[in-house]
């Protein structure tokens, strides 16, 4: 059970058209560890992040998840779509959280938490509404339960969406440059809850920017161009020791 | 002075010496003023003339503005809108999602009924819904083609009132549908996105996230389409019903033969009920506008704990 690991990509590939954006990825990621995945915008992380959870469908490859194929159901050697509610119940159970937030604005912090936890899981409104706010506090926002997310600032409104995604108790969480539309000053608010995600020892892939983060927090680095893995290993061989002349390139742009 | 400024500055302090408020001499409009007075004065000339003219007779409006008949009939346009409008609203939603669908015959079928409906005028439409029993003259249930298991004869069960109804409603479908669809379109494919990964349905996604978010950008062309139903009523006379309010008023004036003080009646009943419509919208488009907009103050939820509060760094 525990040696499946939570993320286990074989030659994932995916085009838009005769757009080729993911050439044959295969990585893996233990349970508990936090990968980095890193590079130069299109390179296509985002993009294989939103297959991990079938907001895109994978073209070629095998992708799974805690042992579980995504959004595909192998019977009798032969690949079927899954049901709508069966694609549901698999991604309830992995955390996402986006470079715009994407927080409801027509629900306050503390609604935006529940939601998910009352309408798909049926978890009572009372219990939704304690582990929300027990969430709130963790993400360092107790008092901001009822502000709607337009009177938050961008920092507070991306730790409100880390905590509706842990709403859902997921086994992994995903992130897609989470703190690429903040400004600078409200980066490290965001990163400290991550980080603290981080040593609580959930299993978490971060599409990221911020070395600096990536170097500390991260067990993994994987380092893609053109959606192909180019180097991958210890954030200290990747990110200070790079082998490949296009990771060097890149590294010494961003650092 | 400009050199004793300077020298504040560079103290540094920052409580910079408050500057005089300017009190200049305001800019004049002489124009604007004149145009202002000839409008005002056309306008009381109209009203004074208005007010005398006997082809309006006052006294004859003032009689029947309450007339039993009317208010009764002031209450049929008032069902005709909401029957129609409630119907429209829900066959528009209906539209608005198959032509958003992705099955291309779901999408045709929809684009068809918005062509006829919106290409042709209402008033035809209505004085179809009128024949209606004259071009089907039974309703046959059963397998086609083959011997009917049950037949209604269609003139013993239609009533003008809900041909007209009907009418109505099919026609503004077709309005309400595109009125749905923009405003669907309008929210962020990023909010779709958020409630999927939460694992949300597509029926979960739709009624709680994108839905109550289009209800924004809805709600004022549909305030419009209630307000512009209630006048469109009036023409129901197509179909034939008459006992909404401008029949009515026809009616009764047919009789009396004074037409102009029973249409003063009518537009007098139509005016208040669009200026109640107005009303309502106003407060519906701020209740739909909760999270957006200027700032509101939050809701009162007192939080558990206090320590846990904003800890940045």
């Amino acid at each position: 059970m525990s040696d499946v690991p939570m993320v286990l990509a074989d030659r994932v590939s995916k085009s838009f058209g005769s757009n080729h954006v993911l050439r044959g990825i295969s990585l893996e990621v233990p349970r508990g560890e936090v990968l980095c995945l890193v590079g130069p915008s299109g390179s296509g992380k985002s993009t294989f992040l939103r297959c991990i959870n079938h907001l895109e469908r994978v073209d070629a490859g095998r992708l799974a998840v805690d042992g579980t194929l995504v959004g595909y159901e192998e019977r009798g050697g032969k690949l079927y779509e899954l049901r709508p509610k069966v694609a549901a119940k698999q991604r309830s159970d992995i955390g996402m959280v986006f470079q715009k937030f994407n927080l409801f604005p027509h629900m306050t912090a503390l609604e935006n938490i529940i939601e998910a936890p009352t309408l798909v899981r049926g978890l009572s409104k009372a219990k939704a509404v304690a582990r929300g706010k027990e969430l709130l506090d963790r993400v360092g926002l107790a008092n901001k339960a009822g502000a709607y997310p337009a009177h938050l600032s961008g920092g507070q409104q991306q730790r409100v969406a880390i905590a509706r995604a842990l709403a859902m108790d997921p086994k992994l969480m995903l992130f897609d440059e989470p703190t690429s539309a903040l400004d600078p000053e409200l980066v490290g608010e965001v990163l400290d809850v991550m980080k603290g995600l981080a040593e609580s020892g959930m299993t978490m892939i971060v599409v990221t920017h911020e070395m600096g983060f990536a170097r500390e927090v991260a067990d993994s680095v994987v380092f893609m161009d053109d959606g192909v893995v180019v180097e991958a290993g210890r954030p200290d061989d990747v990110l200070t020791n790079p082998q490949h002349a296009r990771t060097k390139a890149f590294l010494s742009k961003v650092l | 002075m400009a050199s004793q400024t300077a020298g504040k500055v560079a103290e540094g302090a920052g409580a910079a010496e408050q500057a005089e408020v300017i009190k200049a001499i305001k800019l004049r409009h002489p124009w604007r003023n004149v145009f202002a007075v000839v409008v005002l004065l056309a306008l009381a000339l109209f009203i004074i003339d208005a007010a005398q003219r006997p082809a309006y007779s006052w006294d004859t409006f003032g009689k029947y503005l309450f007339d039993q008949r009317i208010s009764q009939a002031a209450l049929n346009t008032l069902i005709l809108t909401v029957l129609s409008m409630v119907i429209a609203v829900i066959l528009g939603v209906v539209l608005a999602i198959m032509r958003l669908s992705p099955n291309p015959v779901v999408k045709g079928v929809a684009w068809l009924y918005l062509w006829v409906f919106r290409g042709t005028p209402v008033y035809v439409q209505l004085v179809f819904w009128g024949l209606f029993a004259t071009i089907y003259k039974t309703i046959e249930f059963g397998i086609p083609f083959t011997e009917p298991w049950a037949t209604l004869t269609t003139d013993d069960f239609v009533d003008v009132f809900w041909l007209a109804v009907i009418g109505l409603a099919l026609n503004e479908a077709a309005y309400m549908a595109e009125i749905v669809r923009a405003g669907i379109l309008s929210v962020d494919k990023g909010q779709d996105e958020a409630a999927t990964a939460l694992g949300m349905s597509w029926l979960q996604t739709m009624r709680r996230v994108v839905i109550p978010q289009a209800m924004r950008i809805i709600i004022p062309p549909t305030g419009n389409e209630v307000i512009s139903m209630l006048k469109t009523t009036s023409l129901v006379a197509a179909v034939p019903y008459s006992f909404d309010l401008y029949g009515r008023s026809r009616d009764v004036s047919a009789a009396i033969f004074e037409p102009i003080p029973l249409l003063l009646v009518a537009s007098a009943w139509y005016l208040l009920f669009t200026s109640i419509l107005m009303v309502g919208q106003y407060f519906l488009e701020k209740r739909f506008s909760r999270g957006v907009g200027q700032a509101r103050p939050e809701k009162l939820i007192t939080p558990t704990t206090v320590q846990g509060s904003e800890n940045t760094k």
